[in-house]
């Protein structure tokens, strides 16, 4: 196990640094800085003060290497617009967004998983076919009209919940029941899926010759054996969620990793992007590391790479 | 109803049949429409004793089987007849109570030891279940079971391998898992459906080594499903010979195979090579065997039958009395005998 996590972590270094330096070029693609944070009257000896305090005047090659040797002693550099450490934006900004995310990814889920295995136990019935209708219906749900929609019922119309704010379990109604409902609805279709093969698998009649109970069944036997794939969407669900949702962290003003990662590309503020985009980054690798582990411990012939 | 044949298959052994099967019918939904699969099949078996349920796939031998361990499909369902396990009907009991049932009172062995195993869990926790499950047993406890059923079944270092996974095991060592699995609880009844077809030819022959001695050893009743001839008459006493849904002739193996009263069982028999004299040609029966949903009027075997005539057309043949513990469905089992 230990050498399957040291063998996944160095596979994982490369497109790493791969993604930084996107990044980093990407940024600068956005324009100069200055034109944002001096006035329109700034004359050109000003503008290159501004460039030279930043270092924007060195070639691009120079200010790479600078940033990335300034990153291995865990320094980000300044936010251009409020001069604080950018590691503090982003740290302040990203358990927001994780515990969004945790939030809905959990609740989804469990709730496909629930709902997946009931439409799964008896293919074509009419459980089946409200749980088909509902999670294809749900899969297909534009975020941003449910939102809206939701701030219109249930915050404007009704007053029950609270439009934004992250304070309280009511403000955490809508942004989670907005993130979750596609999650839910793809969850539910693979659960699905993989729930009616693992079902007719001949271990299953096996399992039922022991006496064994229909719950010990389903949730003993097939489950296990169905979760890989579930395992694999909800993982790239929650890379989804984790780069921060932007739409819902904008239509809730949740403070999180999304809203902030908008706001620093549209001021420019490039020490801020790249700390936000690279702590993304190294979580959704240690997330996909982490999945890779689960189906080590899912499988034990993942564990011994056997191919069968 | 048909005429109950537990009394006259098993004639000459003692005690009450501890499983009867009678009148048992399976239907299919297909896509066609509902198909019987199974047709009024009966037969009985005695403790400690092996009856073969013989037919060519597709005969609705495996269906019977697990229409008797109440493991058939969602697409197939009981139609009638009943199953009576120690003189209660097994079909109409609740689930809860037939679950009580599944490993100490009947079991079975499955054919494709690759994919009857889960492959994500330990053997040792797949073999620790039934007495988790009937007998409470804690964790711990029911481990050491486990090992003690793998060293039974001749599974080589127990202890050590009770961790292990399926795909760990070769063929013939998860076959025997198989059968330990089944024989856990010691079934009164053991049904082994086709338990040896997967398997090479030198490790079919342990494998059945191994059913007889834990039959033997249980006291159980055996119903051993197979299309080998060679097979039944090694391991058989009672034989009850299917033919599209229906048990066409049965009898005690030795007299069955020496003297068959149905036409069908006598063209099963020509078809073996070792029973045709060198150089002759290998006879065959002709044709195929019926699709469900065209199985003949009267007589399903009439279409294939040297012997047929208008009257079985006309009539289905039922199972009568062709001989001592004998019971044939052919309106023609006479001018077989006097053959």
């Amino acid at each position: 196990m230990l050498t399957f996590l040291r063998r996944r972590i160095t596979s994982s270094a490369i497109p790493l640094v791969v993604v930084i330096l996107g990044v980093f070029g990407l940024a600068r693609l956005t324009g100069d800085p200055a034109n944002l944070y001096l006035p329109l009257s700034a004359t050109p000896e000003m503008r290159a003060e501004f460039a030279a305090r930043h270092g924007f005047d060195q070639p691009l090659y120079v200010q790479f290497v600078d940033y990335l040797a300034q990153v291995v002693r865990l320094d980000f550099g300044e936010s251009l617009r409020t001069a604080e450490p950018a590691a503090e934006a982003v740290l302040r900004a990203f358990p927001a967004t994780l515990q969004l995310a945790g939030a809905t990814m959990i609740l989804a889920t469990l709730g496909a998983i629930v709902v997946g295995s009931w439409a799964a136990y008896r293919p074509n019935s009419a459980a089946d076919r409200i749980a088909s209708f509902t999670s294809t219906t749900a899969a297909s749900m534009p975020d941003f009209w449910f939102a809206i929609m939701g701030v219109l019922v249930f915050a404007v119309a009704l007053g029950w919940l609270p439009t934004s704010g992250t304070v309280g379990a009511p403000a955490w109604v809508l942004p989670v029941l907005t993130l979750l409902i596609r999650p839910f609805g793809v969850l539910v279709q693979v659960v699905r899926g993989a729930m009616v093969s693992a079902l007719s698998a001949p271990y299953i009649k096996v399992a039922r010759s022991k006496g064994a109970g229909e719950v010990r069944v389903v949730f003993g036997h097939a489950l296990r054996n169905a979760a890989p794939p579930a395992l694999t969407v909800a993982g790239d669900l929650t890379v989804g969620l984790v780069n921060g949702a932007v739409v819902v962290e904008t239509i809730f003003g949740w403070p999180g990793i999304g809203k902030l990662m908008i706001t620093s590309i549209l001021q420019r503020d490039f020490a801020v992007l790249q700390a936000a985009v690279l702590v993304t980054a190294i979580t959704i690798f240690a997330l996909n590391i982490v999945i890779d582990a689960c189906y080590a411990l899912l499988d034990s012939r993942v564990r011994q790479g056997v191919t069968t | 109803m048909t005429e109950r044949a537990e009394t006259k298959v098993a004639a000459g052994a003692s005690g009450r049949p501890v499983l009867e099967v009678d009148g048992l019918a399976v239907d299919i939904r297909t896509p066609a429409g509902t198909v019987r699969a199974v047709r009024e099949v009966s037969f009985s078996v005695r403790s400690g004793e092996t009856l073969a349920l013989l037919g060519e796939s597709g005969c609705g031998k495996s269906m019977t089987a697990q229409a008797i361990a109440g493991l058939l499909d969602p697409v197939a369902h009981v139609a009638g007849g009943e199953v009576r396990l120690d003189g209660t009907d097994i079909l109409s009991l609740p689930p809860a109570r037939r679950r009580k049932l599944a490993g100490p009172g009947l079991s079975i062995v499955f054919q494709d030891a690759l994919t009857a195993l889960n492959p994500v869990q330990t053997v040792g926790a797949q073999l620790a279940e039934p007495f988790r499950i009937h007998e409470k047993l804690s964790r711990r406890a029911a481990r050491e079971r486990a090992v003690e059923l793998m060293e039974r079944v001749g599974i080589p270092e127990p202890r050590s391998r009770v961790g292990a996974y399926p795909h760990q095991f070769s063929g013939g060592m998860r076959q025997r898992l198989l059968i330990a699995l089944a024989v856990a609880l010691h079934p009164k009844v053991l049904l082994a459906d086709e338990p040896t077809t997967a398997l090479d030819v030198t490790v079919q022959a342990q494998i059945m080594e191994l059913l007889r001695e834990l039959r033997t050893e249980q006291q159980t009743a055996l119903i051993l499903i197979t299309h080998d001839l060679a097979v039944v008459a090694e391991q058989a006493d009672h034989v009850a010979v299917m033919y599209a849904g229906s048990v066409v002739e049965t009898g005690r193996v030795a007299d069955v195979f020496a003297r068959p009263r149905h036409p069908y069982t006598r063209g099963l028999l020509d078809s073996v090579p070792a029973e045709v004299a060198r150089g002759a040609a290998l006879r065959s029966i002709p044709g195929t065997p019926p699709e469900l949903h065209a199985v003949p009027s009267g007589c399903a075997f009439r279409t294939r039958c040297a012997t047929a005539g208008d009257v079985c057309a006309e009539r289905r043949p039922l199972l009568v009395e062709s001989g001592p513990g004998r019971l044939s469905a052919c309106h023609h089992w006479r001018e077989l005998a006097d053959d």
